[in-house]
């Protein structure tokens, strides 16, 4: 990429007042580039994405310069946890050349921050931390234009440091000075120049800023927050999808210490309390007089498969390339998942405080803007007498329980004007409303040639829709109680690259003849959305389970087996990264008896970060229980912000998803959902922690950023299910592997 | 009722069947005992009574009249954290954070009786509490980096 760049002149911006809007004739090319893959090593193709900028082109959308000194940093992606705060500033100290501790910023909110549309995805280093590195950039060239009018020096012969701009004779013009009205009301350019290999805060294990404040008691969460006047809410929720509110008992509930309003509006039933625990009671009042009647009918549980494969599809084609081929040997096998919670520590929690005609929800959804939009549809205000503000809330892992509490928080809080209104759901209703991961079947047939190579690959899934966000009003479960009740919307797929349910489910490998069909299934008897890496951890879980089984009967070395059918060098250096650190070619550490090997990897999405994970498992034979005992993953996500950062993600996304594979399943009856709480959901305690977690970062310096937060999740999964067969000799396809499974696989008479 | 927390006496006006929680968070506006279950399977909530460790939703606050009440705001701050703030801060041992406390508060517990706890024991210990991020691998590190041998 040369000669597109464009310059602001100092002309242009001392002339100061109003918009100075520049050319953006290069983007349509930029875009096509994207789409293509960057080169290892090719400079030139990095750094051109744009992200958030497209949405949000104006830099005082990104970067504020007050003069009082105070700089700050926009952005429209929150925290989850994921340590987005403290690498968004890494990215804006580098660029803007100031310390971390000279920023602040400020996450999604409706009222101050760009519309990045959800948090998710393992989007916000990309997207985000794209748009704020481009506009930081080009802050510090306005700012440095402007110093170099003032000192009458050339721009060239000017420095940086500390938030202020040096002369050559030694004078300092601090940003705060430099910064006129509307400066820095401009659109950015496309191209800035950037010195990507030579980083002082970016590429540094910077300790997060938000992890002092949680451990010593601060106010770290939207469940930590008392605004002046707040009082407690609660919902009673229906028993089971749809029930209808027959008839309540709210005037006993209404002399209840504490109690200062019941609120009925059709099914939708809650309380708001002076205190907390006095809500919770009545809360348990008003459940124990609520008369519903139930018409929801649930799957059978023990036939998931069986019912998914049953229903009317949708027949989406996401890759029809297949040719003739000369088989000697062809391979089938089916993989399930159940439906998986997210199963939030913290009962999700809003607080909502309506005042006058406008209403400000505090919430720790993972979309403000499509939040807001849904909240106003409800409520009948116009959408900018709504205003969300993210606040932290429990890890969330996709579409789990906030943006309902949060439209709960703003019923409640329209019942009672004035008084900000703190909503919490309990446990059970957590467990039993939450949105889950959907349960998917996924379906493979491959051949083999003579030389044990594969040349047809037949692929097929069935599975709703993991996107059932706001947006509309019905997608929230209050919306959908109220009398006026709002309908949900039809269910869509998510549309590749990125997929829903067909996320990951194209192989990255070479096969010479492929398929992949996704039966997207519209009926939902079940609610479910986005859970973290929505389809893509089934369909790691079954390509490379399945990829061991091609490899067994090939008769070749699993790792070695991969490496044949892929050309991508970047995908070769992870799998060879994460063997060699593994010690994968050392043979006898696979003979400790009870115990065996697994490996696995993909490219999240194909389009963001690349993770191998090697594993050992031990089984006991007793009990068919098994133990992630050691895991070695190496993960390539371009250039690297914070690199503690991307280890953190990587060891959550592997212990998380071994919860996912041994322990987790939805359980159900014809009519409720059963499994309610932490004894009905066992996930993973530390009994199950591995002995030692290792990632490994392969560095990939000025190249651009690649979502790593999801990345890891599919590798686990099929790591640790090949190194369960590896250790029992039986291959399980059910999720999850669980000891009464394990051990009936062991026992010949169970064999298929 | 009075009740001692962190080293003072406060006068409680919940009633006596109130769980601990409730007054921590709700009426001396302390933070860090969280709510997760409320039934004593995630150990978000626990707490230090008479230095062991406790569900403080599941503990009404009449059985605790004679007790010390400790919680993480009682063991260090911002500015002066004490050893097993210092090591979780020191270990980055967090991603959401919403179960941390709980998590040292069962730790303070092990450690204050036993300063060297070995790996096994402290992951037995902790087997009552929940991280559902999978920060587990830091947890450990974090606890035992606490250990007062283990103290820089």
């Amino acid at each position: 990429m040369s000669g597109e760049t464009v310059i602001v002149s100092r002309r242009t911006v001392l002339a100061g007042s109003g918009a100075l809007i520049l050319s953006f004739s290069s983007l349509g090319r930029l875009r096509a580039q994207h789409a293509g893959e960057p080169q290892v090593g090719s400079a030139s193709a990095s750094m051109q994405f744009r992200g958030s900028l497209e949405k949000a082109p104006f830099l005082d959308s990104w970067i504020r310069v007050d003069a009082d000194g105070a700089i700050t940093v926009f952005t429209g992606k929150a925290e989850l946890g994921q340590g987005i705060k403290t690498a968004l500033l890494q990215i804006a100290a580098e660029k803007l050349d100031t310390g971390l501790d000279q920023l602040v910023i400020v996450t999604a909110d409706t009222a101050r921050t760009p519309d990045e549309g959800y948090t998710a995805g393992s989007h916000s280093v990309q997207d985000s931390g794209t748009a704020i590195m481009y506009a930081a950039a080009q802050v510090r060239q306005l700012l440095i234009a402007e110093a170099a009018t003032r000192a009458g020096v050339p721009a060239d012969q000017l420095r940086t440091e500390n938030a202020a701009v040096i002369a050559p004779d030694g004078r300092r013009f601090a940003y705060r000075d430099l910064v006129a009205d509307q400066m820095l009301h401009v659109e950015a350019a496309p191209e800035s120049s950037l010195h990507p290999h030579q980083f002082k805060i970016m590429q540094q294990p910077i300790p997060r800023i938000d992890i002092p404040a949680k451990v010593t008691g601060g106010e770290a969460y939207v469940q930590d927050m008392r605004p002046a006047g707040m009082v407690h809410g609660r919902v009673v929720r229906p028993p089971s999808y749809g029930a209808k509110l027959l008839s309540i008992d709210s005037r006993s509930v209404e002399t209840m210490p504490g109690v200062m309003k019941v609120v009925r509006d059709g099914s939708f039933l809650g309380v708001v309390a002076a205190r907390e625990f006095q809500a919770i009671e009545a809360m348990r009042a008003l459940a124990a007089s609520a008369r519903w009647e139930e018409t929801a009918q649930l799957p059978n549980a023990g036939a998931l498969p069986d019912f998914l494969m049953a229903q009317l599809s949708r027949d989406i084609t996401v890759l029809d390339a297949r040719q003739p081929g000369s088989a000697a040997k062809t391979l089938s096998a089916t993989y399930t998942r159940p439906y998986i919670a997210h199963g939030s520590i913290g009962p999700s929690c809003a607080i909502g405080h309506y005042e006058g005609d406008a209403l400000t929800v505090w919430t720790h959804s993972q979309g403000v803007y499509p939040l807001r939009n849904a909240i106003a549809e409800m409520l009948g205000m116009a959408k900018d007498k709504v205003r969300c503000i993210h606040a932290e809330g429990a890890g969330c892992y996709g579409h789990n329980g906030a943006d309902d509490a949060a439209a709960d928080a703003a019923v409640l809080a329209r019942a009672v004007p004035g008084r900000p209104v703190r909503l919490q759901w309990m446990r059970e209703q957590e467990h039993a409303g939450e949105p889950y991961g959907p349960a998917m079947v996924a379906k493979v047939n491959a051949s083999l040639d003579a030389g044990g190579r594969i040349i047809d690959w037949d692929y097929a899934i069935w599975s709703n829709t993991h996107a059932t966000r706001p947006g509309p009003a019905g997608a929230l479960t209050a919306a959908r109680s109220l009398a006026t009740a709002f309908q949900q919307p039809a269910p869509r797929p998510i549309p590749m690259p990125e997929g829903d349910g067909d996320r990951n489910s194209i192989p990255l490998y070479k096969f010479p003849s492929a398929r992949v069909i996704y039966h997207f299934l519209p009926n939902m008897p079940v609610r479910v959305s986005a859970l973290r890496a929505l389809g893509a951890h089934v369909n790691v879980f079954a390509i490379e389970s399945f990829m061991d089984e091609l490899a067994a009967a090939a008769g070749a070395d699993p790792v070695q087996f991969r490496l044949q059918h892929l050309d991508d060098p970047r995908a070769r250096d992870v799998i060879t990264t994460a063997a060699q650190r593994f010690g994968w070619s050392d043979k006898a550490r696979a003979s400790t008896p009870g115990h065996g090997r697994g490996f696995a990897f993909a490219r999240y999405k194909n389009l963001a970060a690349y993770c191998a994970i090697a594993c050992e498992v031990g089984v006991e034979r007793d009990t068919g229980r098994a133990r992630l005992a050691r895991a070695v993953a190496a993960v390539d996500a371009g250039q690297v912000v914070n690199p503690d950062g991307v280890v953190n993600q990587i060891e959550g996304a592997i212990l998380q998803s071994m919860s996912w594979t041994l322990f987790e399943n939805v359980t159900f009856d014809e009519r409720r959902i059963t499994s309610i709480d932490w004894a009905t959901y066992p996930i993973l305690r530390f009994s199950a922690v591995p002995d030692a977690v290792e990632v490994h970062i392969i560095e990939r310096s000025g190249l651009p950023f690649l979502g790593c937060g999801e990345a890891g999740l599919g590798p686990a999964a099929a790591a640790i299910a090949n190194a369960v067969a590896a250790a029992t000799g039986q291959r399980l396809r059910d999720l999850p592997l669980t000891p009464a499974r394990i051990k009936a696989a062991k026992s010949p008479r169970a064999a298929e | 009722m009075k009740l001692n927390v962190n080293g003072r006496q406060h006068d409680i006006e919940s009633d006596p069947r109130t769980p601990l929680l409730y007054v921590l968070r709700d009426e001396l506006n302390l933070n860090a005992a969280k709510f997760g279950c409320g039934l004593g399977q995630c150990g978000a909530c626990t707490v230090l009574v008479d230095g062991e460790a406790v569900f403080s939703c599941l503990t009404p606050v009449s059985l605790l009249a004679d007790k010390e009440i400790t919680t993480l705001e009682g063991l260090g701050t911002l500015a002066t954290p004490a050893p097993i703030q210092r090591a979780f801060i020191e270990a980055q041992a967090a991603q959401c954070g919403y179960c941390i406390p709980g998590m040292m508060m069962r730790a303070q517990a092990l450690l204050q009786k036993q300063p060297h706890a070995g790996d096994a024991e402290i992951r037995a210990w902790l087997e009552p509490n929940l991280c559902r991020c999978g920060t587990h691998m830091r947890i450990l590190r974090a606890v035992h980096r606490a250990r007062a041998g283990d103290r820089t």
